[in-house]
């Protein structure tokens, strides 16, 4: 019973010293929701300050640096540190339930990968106290990062890079898990359509962060030891920046889209009670806007002046993304076609996503057309797209994913009464901020402006995304209310809460035991669980004898090698002034940083066994967390 | 779901009364009133592109509508419908029908790519270097644009005034970072790199011209700093007779005494604190590095002070005490010590006496 009780009671600081030192494939899922949350929030009330100040024009709630500040901060933080990490929340937490493994396939890689996520987003943000956060806007096109002032660009550049490194290993973690940890019977072509879009985004993450890193080293270079990349006047190219940077920028949106797809995919076939249509279709539509995803980056640079050859041949094939994109709408459709469909929050969101969605993918396809998009780049009209792609998409399957995994992951159920108000609040508050943004821009308004001149037609337009903003905050305030009701009352749901759950994470109670699967399952199809189910079972059958299993050691190591990168940054920052304690702050964190490294590397560590009479024991008590 | 419905309807009114209030946007500005052939281009593949997406959002939404409406699970029904695996009659229809919907816009849009991209008539030089087209060489520069007319050998900046009714060329370039130059009534933007030439044409219709008054506005539209968003131009588009003259008088621009005592003191000022970065005559034959700061010999013509502020004395004087105030991280404050009240008087009167039209 050893191990297994030492789990239980623990006072305040063991709970936290648990998920510092934690390995465990949930609990990492539990600090990516909380710390993606958190930094939602900060880049949530960014946007509330754009929002304010273009509410009217000539406003001046803030300044033109403290804007510019505040629109890089918002497009870095939503992306690298709100929307990726929500999602890597969500891969950790199900994806290894989904396909009947025991936890990834490098746990201690697992924690190392979220601390380096944390330790950058905080770096990145606590450039806010420290002088000035980033203002070359979160593309932070070279001529104007290099010719940026003061901190702020270097705190974009280091925070990136350790972050970068997290989510690198997030991905190759979960590549590896994927190929390597699926239960006996769980084929590729038996995966949920949720790992499988796991499984595409990170092989989009193993080949799309590499250039961003190269990009982000290169710039470290330039701006704080001398290098001359990016400088003209060096003999640099500025335009290379720009490849760099969509390389890997482009990839990166179907990184957060198509886990995105991959809760809707999940969702749909639960409430609608019919399995997905067209699985292998699906499959195969992911992985082609996967391998497209990285043959349209310039599209992004139609206005760059790449020649019209360069051009026509990018507008083209960006197009073609559209085919598989549309080919999943339909099977969606397809899916609730003839099915029972239940409207509960999770498929609120699910079936208003559709029509969403489309509307940000066929703006896209408007932009494919180059000449045309000469006039929508960097406009309005281009802001409208991608937040109806980001929001419409990424955030609604943010929203969707939380009502609908939060038994899985903590046992209770979000109140669908708070959540069906947060719906109408957000989804009402989305298109009356981003519709209308689509004719500012026709009409002239060119992105990241801190103010307009009156007279110029877009004082309308304005007001009502400012006010649709309002309603999203509001969506979102009340979503919190919610998760804190639910947590106070901590009323325990148990198994397949929503009746109707498909695959592996459903078989099993929730939250998952430790070790999730006393037994590995056999899975004998699509919907392992609800082929069991549809044959009268209740269980799924096990594909081996009740064992010991092998579990990690909690490690502190992670925690310690990203701490250490932490403090490194603050040296290689402040060397540039000739700051006396600057170096030593350098060669000290990289110290902390090898010498954890070193010690995992030179003490052995087995992990232990949870025996076989324990498990016995533990039968059917639910999870001990 | 009715609820929902509901909130579609009002969401739709919302979107058309505010597109009724605002019509298409301003004739001077607005990308959806092209006023001429490169903004005609783009507007029409605008519109093909916009007819085929709302096509498909609307076949999107009935599907969508009808699925949700008509498979909704009654109250007490516990049945389980029937698992359907796929189609593959309706996976190759929707993979077919959105291809050649793809290809109908593809073909304009490669044509169209190529058309916008036809500045030949640049490179057909004549003996003495000048070309038969009108070439403008468009330098941006932290908050303010220069136009320099090689062949007339001119330099103006902030208003860009040229010829209706015939394809204008533009070699683009800036000069500290990036920026972006666009004429959202007239065409597509074209960045201004920092490393290379980049080139344009655009057309003013002459009728288009005089319904917008013969001022179109231009935008910076690549974030460059803090002022970015007041880094705006003007388009004088006028007429060839007009613009020959115009052309002329620059070209006659010279460093006069003003008759107003007051401008000839304001000019002694200028020609202390103003004149080692700001030009007063148009045929400034300086390399580009050494015009560090807008041209100024038809300052009296502007639309605008700064490209932001009415065209009168008072903001003149305004701009000239704190430029900082009104385009904040320009290049010109604090490069010319505090001027007094009188001074102000002085260099207001003269610049608004820089002018070369009637």
């Amino acid at each position: 019973m050893s191990t297994i009780a030492h789990t239980q009671k623990r006072g305040f600081a063991g709970t936290v010293w648990e998920y510092l030192t934690t390995v465990d494939h949930k609990k990492i899922a539990i600090l990516y929701l909380i710390a993606g949350g958190l930094f939602f929030l900060i880049g949530g009330i960014e946007a509330m300050m754009i929002r304010i100040q273009l509410a009217v024009p000539n406003n001046d709630f803030v300044s033109a640096g403290l804007f510019n500040e505040i629109i890089t901060m918002h497009g870095t933080t939503m992306i690298f540190l709100a929307a990726m990490p929500l999602l890597f929340a969500f891969m950790n937490a199900v994806m290894p339930l989904q396909i009947g493994a025991r936890d990834v396939a490098f746990p201690f890689i697992n924690a190392l990968g979220f601390w380096l996520f944390f330790f950058g987003g905080l770096f990145l943000n606590l450039s806010w106290f420290l002088g000035g956060a980033p203002d070359a806007g979160w593309t932070s096109y070279a001529s104007l990062s290099l010719a940026s002032e003061g901190h702020g660009v270097d705190f974009y550049v280091l925070g990136l890079q350790i972050s970068g490194f997290g989510t690198l290993m997030g991905g190759i973690n979960f590549l590896v898990t994927i190929i390597n940890m699926r239960a006996p019977g769980m084929t590729y072509m038996r995966m949920p359509l949720f790992t499988w879009t796991t499984f595409v985004a990170s092989a989009l993450i193993l080949f799309a962060f590499p250039p961003l890193t190269v990009g982000l080293f290169m710039m470290m270079f330039d701006r704080m030891f001398g290098s001359g990349f990016f400088d003209v006047a060096a003999g640099g190219n500025t335009i290379i920046w720009e490849h760099f940077f969509w390389i890997f920028g482009h990839p990166e949106v179907y990184i957060l889209i198509l886990p995105a797809f991959g809760i809707f995919s999940e969702i749909f076939p639960t409430f609608a009670r019919k399995r997905l249509f067209g699985y292998s279709s699906m499959v195969f539509a992911t992985v082609l806007i996967g391998f497209l995803g990285f043959m349209v980056w310039a599209h992004h640079m139609f206005t760059t002046g790449l020649g019209p050859i360069a051009n026509a041949i990018f507008a083209v094939a960006t197009m073609a993304i559209a085919v598989p994109t549309g080919i999943k709408i339909f099977n969606w459709i397809m899916t609730i076609w003839g099915g029972k469909i239940t409207f509960t929050v999770p498929m609120l969101y699910a079936v208003s996503f559709i029509p969403s969605f489309v509307m940000g993918g066929v703006t896209g396809v408007m932009q494919a057309a180059a000449p045309a998009d000469y006039q929508f780049h960097d406009s309005y009209f281009i802001v409208a797209h991608f937040h109806y792609v980001i929001v419409g998409g990424v955030v609604l399957a943010l929203l969707a994913g939380c009502h609908f995994y939060w038994p899985l992951m903590f046992g209770t159920m979000l109140s669908e009464r708070l959540g069906k108000i947060t719906f109408a609040l957000f989804f009402t508050g989305f298109h009356l901020t981003f519709f209308i943004q689509h004719f500012l821009g026709l009409m002239g308004m060119p992105r990241r402006v801190w103010t307009f001149l009156p007279g110029q037609g877009l004082e309308t337009g304005n007001l009502i995304s400012s006010i649709g903003a309002a309603f999203m905050a509001a969506g979102v305030i009340i979503f919190l209310i919610n998760v804190v009701n639910t947590q106070v009352k901590n009323v325990q749901v148990g198994r397949d809460p929503w009746k109707d759950g498909r695959t592996l994470e459903w078989a099993i109670p929730s939250p998952a035991p430790f070790y999730n699967f006393k037994q590995l399952p056999l899975v004998r199809g699509l919907d392992a669980f609800w082929i069991e189910k549809m044959e009268g079972k209740t269980e799924m059958t096990p594909a081996e004898p009740i064992g010991d299993i092998h579990m990690p050691n909690n490690a502190f190591a992670p925690f310690l090698i990203s701490l250490g990168l932490f403090i490194a940054a603050f040296g290689a920052m402040y060397q540039v002034d000739d700051k006396p304690w600057a170096i030593p702050v350098l060669i000290i964190g990289m110290a902390i940083t090898f010498g954890s490294m070193l010690y995992r590397s030179i003490k052995d560590d087995h992990g232990y066994h949870i025996h076989k009479e324990d498990l016995l024991d533990d039968a059917d008590k639910g999870g001990t967390r | 779901m009715k609820q929902k419905l509901t909130k579609w309807r009002l969401l739709t009114v919302f979107g058309l009364l505010a597109l009724v209030l605002s019509g298409c946007g301003e004739p001077f500005l607005s990308t959806l009133r092209p006023a001429g052939e490169a903004g005609q281009i783009a507007y029409d593949l605008m519109i093909l592109s916009t007819v085929i997406m709302v096509g498909v959002v609307i076949v999107v939404s009935i599907m969508f509508a009808v699925a949700v409406i008509k498979f909704r699970r009654k109250k007490g029904d516990d049945s389980i419908p029937k698992q359907v695996e796929g189609s593959h009659t309706l996976e190759i229809v929707w993979t077919v029908i959105p291809i050649l919907l793809l290809i109908i816009l593809a073909i304009p849009t490669v044509i169209a790519t190529f058309d916008l991209a036809d500045t030949k008539a640049m490179d057909k030089k004549n003996e003495d270097g000048t070309t038969d087209a009108l070439v403008v060489n468009v330098r941006a520069s932290l908050y303010w644009w220069e136009f320099e007319y090689p062949n007339q050998g001119i330099v103006t900046s902030q208003d860009l005034v040229v010829p209706t009714d015939q394809k204008v060329y533009f070699n683009v370039k800036a000069s500290d970072v990036k920026h972006s130059f666009w004429i959202p009534a007239a065409g597509g933007k074209i960045d201004t790199n920092v490393e290379n030439v980049n080139k344009i044409w655009l057309e003013f219709d002459n009728e288009k011209a005089s319904e917008a008054g013969n001022i179109f506005y231009g935008k910076c539209a690549e974030l460059c700093g803090p002022s970015h968003a007041l880094m705006d131009f003007k388009v004088k588009a006028i007429p060839q007779d007009e613009f020959d003259q115009w052309v002329t008088a620059m070209k006659s621009t010279k460093e006069s005494t003003p008759t107003d005592p007051e401008a000839a003191a304001g000019q002694e000022i200028f020609k202390q604190k103003c004149l080692s970065c700001h030009a007063v005559t148009a045929a400034d034959e300086r390399p580009e590095q050494a015009r560090l700061a807008p041209n100024l010999a038809n300052f009296g013509d502007r639309e605008l002070v700064a490209g932001i502020l009415e065209h009168n004395e008072e903001e003149v004087k305004n701009w000239l005490e704190d430029p900082e105030k009104y385009k904040p991280g320009n290049k010109m404050t604090g490069t010319y010590g505090e001027l007094s009240d009188q001074e102000l008087d002085q260099l207001a009167a003269y610049l608004m006496g820089l002018k070369v039209e009637q």
